[in-house]
């Protein structure tokens, strides 16, 4: 049996505000707040909320058949706790059915997964934290920024404890090969990889309401149509879009909502399935193995990371941020772990692409800048600021080892003294128990004064010394006589 | 096709952007083929490239007969002017200008440049083209700027043959909105009679448009391009001993240039940066002005006025420059930056310039914006990368803004005009 495994992409970046190389040192909030509430606000009301409650009517009305996934970052749901907090609502109730994957992506949507695997790590911990505690999800399926893939990241994720990724059907790896099937990572074998197939993706992504494309309009059942015509073997159709597809990119009135609502009758009445990936990784055997060697990704027509690292801005702007990840790390300043997250977002790369033609104007598209100049002026202005925050708390002379042993050495160093003190305040205790009870012995003496005397001379005789001793310390003797019988007692 | 152009400037000899522009097109035309041009220019030095452009100077076009021998005609303008095309043009003075101010050969003198009695020399230059078109056999006309218009005109009336007239820029561009009634006669005179009007620019065309009242249809934009350099200049070492950057404007130090604006932007990066330095180089109204505004911001020690560069210089100057800037209030094309980044200088040009319509790989912006103009300065002066991007990019795409691609506009618009 056919199946269709869906992913909806959730990302909005914390747009910049415009910052000048005069305001570096002097003003330490980078956010356009009024762009991002803006845009958060419309996207949310047009698009997300729209779009989850179609698919909450979809899992309803379908008693369960319908499945999908979704994968959000960090980044967008703080801003949505700030701007558009309806919107988790409607997320927490697609979580409850039960019937919605949450997959794992890195927290900041950042490219740490090529740079930084510490980084990286953090990020995928800190999203399933951010599912766990807030949704209540857990998952086993990655899925990285942009769908980038390669070899070296495979190990990564079984390690994390992941057993599935998501990730481009990108024509230069299958070649003749299929994207509807399931595969294994070559450099992980028991990493299980879901291919998304690009031409039936963009097909609702970018072509539905282009009226030169010779499919047009795409109706909910052509759709199932195709998918149906599929050869036999070809078990899986993975459709990974981002979620602003529906209602923002492609407007409510050209009737995708209502595409996307029709397509789970259409799909019953062909036999055709729905599966979270998890389901699919579990169902269905894998045909072969990947091997990716240079990094894929679901953008730009070459398929690969040049949308992002492709010029020298980007990669300067990449460069100098990494620098200080292991001292961000180290860091307990709250506000300067925030901002490393909100400076890491793929986005703010993205616009500093210099492409031309098809790839330029979607990366202009979305460019809240002028110029790709504008945007690495700009960012590079509020990395200024960022890496002077840095320094001020951790300064570059000393290096990274240093810093660690120093910091190790004032952890050991404070684990000793408070052991010490509290060596001290026991014996301080101790010392006080002994006054105390030997006043009380030294009432008990006193009642009897006899035993005391006779007890005395003989020692006199013996040792002329220990009586000159004695007479010295006359004080002393009473205490001695006391302690000798609590001796007896100890022994 | 043979084509008879009127112009007022011509290189090595040139005062401003029109003479590179005219050399540049008429050469660019010759190199896509098939074309006879004459340029008609006032006053030639004999050092012009003759290899293209049969050229014609209106200083040796005689309008009063003078009974002269060949040997006379040779030995005082043989250099400029074959004593054959003298004799030829001879015969055909149409009208006695005796009354004239005439030299021995019968010719008015020209002085080649833009003196008092500009209005008095285009009137003689036109009386000339009179003489020319009467003499020379072409099939089309094109005057270059508006100084050369009346003489278009003329040789349209005297021959019947179609006018294409080049606006390289406009006085109500130039006066900033208020045109001197004479000048802007000329030019409104110009554009009615002629059969097409090419402009330099989209900006250029639109106030063609909107201000002179032509009929959108008429108008085409032939945005100019750039000489490639040849290698002895590409070859010129850097001069520069320190190691502060420099930011470097070149040009007309008068209004439509937006001088102060550059000002401005400088003193608000040295309050923040100290390793660079300013320089603006080049002559004119506002010269004085500017030092003093340099003084008066306090950034008179690292301000430099260098005055006007020529030939040569232009380019070591811009060998030691690490940011162009050309922040013009409106600039109908702007080929400097061009030439800037053909030496490899990251370019920050106004939003209100020409260029800005086929540029890329520079820095816009507007012209009053100096918030953003000094973060730019800083950006190039600052990350490497941005000055690698620009320079490297820049250099590939100005190589690809030739001429033979604006010469092959025209003669398809020539083609237009002649109907084949």
């Amino acid at each position: 049996m056919k199946a269709i495994c869906f992913n909806f992409e959730i990302h909005q970046p914390f747009r910049l505000k415009r910052y000048r190389f005069f305001d570096i040192g002097k003003d330490h909030y980078y956010y356009d707040d009024f762009l991002n509430d803006d845009i958060m606000e419309r996207i949310a009301r047009n698009s997300y909320i729209p779009a989850a409650e179609t698919l909450l009517r979809m899992i309803e009305s379908n008693e369960g058949r319908f499945r999908c996934s979704i994968a959000m970052s960090g980044i967008a749901f703080e801003q949505f706790e700030q701007y558009a907090p309806e919107f988790i609502d409607v997320l927490k109730r697609l979580a409850d059915t039960g019937c919605v994957e949450f997959v794992a992506q890195p927290y900041a949507y950042s490219l740490a997964s090529l740079n930084d695997p510490e980084e990286f790590a953090a990020q995928m911990g800190d999203t399933r934290s951010l599912l766990r505690n807030r949704f209540g999800v857990e998952t086993k399926v990655a899925r990285n920024t942009e769908l980038i893939y390669c070899d070296d990241l495979a190990p990564q994720l079984v390690e994390l404890g992941f057993n599935g990724v998501l990730t481009e059907g990108a024509k230069h790896i299958l070649g003749w090969k299929s994207p509807n099937y399931v595969y294994t990572a070559a450099s992980a074998p028991s990493l299980k990889m879901l291919l998304r197939n690009g031409k039936l993706s963009d097909d609702i992504a970018f072509r539905f309401t282009d009226t030169s494309w010779p499919e047009f309009p795409l109706t909910a059942d052509k759709y199932i149509d195709w998918i149906a015509s599929t050869p036999a073997e070809e078990q899986i159709v993975n459709i990974f879009l981002n979620m602003e597809t529906f209602g923002d990119m492609q407007p409510a009135t050209s009737g995708i909502f209502a595409f996307l609502e029709a397509l789970p009758r259409f799909a019953a009445e062909r036999g055709i399935e729905f599966v979270t990936p998890s389901e699919a990784i579990a169902r269905l055997k894998p045909v072969g193995e990947l091997s990716v060697m240079h990094p894929i990704s679901g953008a730009d027509e070459a398929r690969d990371i040049s949308a992002w690292l492709g010029n020298r801005l980007q990669n300067e702007a990449f460069e100098k941020l990494y620098s200080v990840a292991e001292r961000v790390r180290q860091s307990q300043n709250r506000a300067l772990k925030q901002d490393w997250l909100r400076l890491q977002t793929c986005d703010h790369f993205f616009y500093m692409s210099t492409k031309r033609k098809a790839d330029g104007i979607a990366h202009s598209m979305f460019s809240p800048y002028e110029t790709p100049f504008a945007a690495f002026t700009n960012y590079m202005n509020v990395l200024a600021d960022f890496l002077m925050r840095v320094q001020e708390e951790y300064p570059e002379q000393v290096g990274n080892e240093e810093l660690n042993s120093l910091l190790l050495t004032i952890a050991n160093q404070g684990q000793e003294i408070e052991a010490l003190n509290k060596e001290l305040m026991a014996m301080r205790k101790n010392a006080e128990q002994y006054n105390i009870e030997h006043r009380l012995r030294e009432a008990n003496a006193e009642k009897t004064p006899k035993a005391t005397k006779t007890a005395k001379t003989p020692k006199a005789t013996k040792a002329p010394k220990e009586k000159a001793a004695k007479t010295e310390t006359p004080a002393a003797e009473p205490k001695k006589r006391g302690r000798k019988p609590k001796a007896a007692k100890a022994e | 096709m043979k084509a008879l152009m009127f112009g007022w400037e011509f290189p090595p000899h040139i005062l401003g952007g029109l003479g590179t522009a005219s050399y540049g097109l008429t050469r660019g035309m010759w190199e896509c083929g098939d074309m006879d041009i004459t340029f008609v220019i006032p006053k030639p030095y004999g050092d012009e490239d003759r290899s293209f452009a049969r050229i014609i100077g209106t200083s040796q076009v005689p309008v009063a007969w003078r009974q002269v021998d060949r040997e006379y005609v040779d030995a005082r303008i043989g250099k400029l002017m074959s004593p054959e095309l003298y004799f030829a043009l001879r015969d055909h003075i149409y009208a006695d200008f005796n009354y004239m101010r005439t030299n021995d050969l019968g010719c008015i003198e020209f002085s080649g440049r833009y003196p008092d009695n500009l209005l008095e020399e285009i009137n003689n230059y036109s009386i000339t083209a009179g003489v020319i078109a009467r003499t020379l056999d072409f099939d089309i006309i094109h005057s270059h700027d508006w100084l050369t218009y009346p003489a278009g005109i003329h040789a349209k009336q005297v021959t019947g043959k179609p006018l294409v007239v080049h606006v390289h820029a406009t006085e109500y561009d130039r006066s900033r909105g208020k045109p001197n009634p004479t000048v802007y006669g000329i030019e409104r005179d110009g554009m009615t009679h002629a059969d097409h009007i090419i402009t330099v620019s989209n900006l250029t065309r639109q106030t063609v448009i909107d201000h002179y009242g032509i009929d959108p249809s008429k108008v085409t934009t032939v945005h100019n391009a750039v000489v490639p350099l040849d290698a002895e200049l590409l070859a010129i070492p850097n001069p520069r001993q320190t190691k502060e950057k420099v930011v470097t404007f070149l040009g007309r130090i008068t209004m439509q240039k937006g001088p102060e604006y550059f000002v401005e932007a400088a003193a608000k990066v040295l309050r923040n940066c100290s390793n660079v330095r300013f320089v603006m180089a080049g002559s004119g109204d506002m010269m004085d002005k500017m030092i003093m505004l340099a003084a008066e911001r306090g950034i008179a020690d690292r301000f430099h006025f260098p005055g006007f560069q020529k030939g040569k210089q232009v380019y070591e100057m811009l060998k030691a420059s690490d940011v162009y800037i050309m922040p013009s209030v409106s600039e109908p094309f702007g080929i400097s930056p061009l030439e800037a980044m053909q030496m490899g200088v990251p370019s920050i040009i106004s939003k209100q310039s020409g260029c800005a319509e086929i540029l890329t790989n520079v820095i816009k912006t507007d012209y009053w914006d100096i918030d953003a103009m000094a973060d730019a300065i800083h950006s190039i002066i600052s990350y490497p990368a941005m000055y690698k991007q620009l320079r490297e990019d820049g250099l590939a795409e100005v190589a690809r803004i030739t001429w033979d691609k604006a010469g092959q506009k025209v003669i398809d618009i020539y083609n237009k005009v002649l109907g084949r």
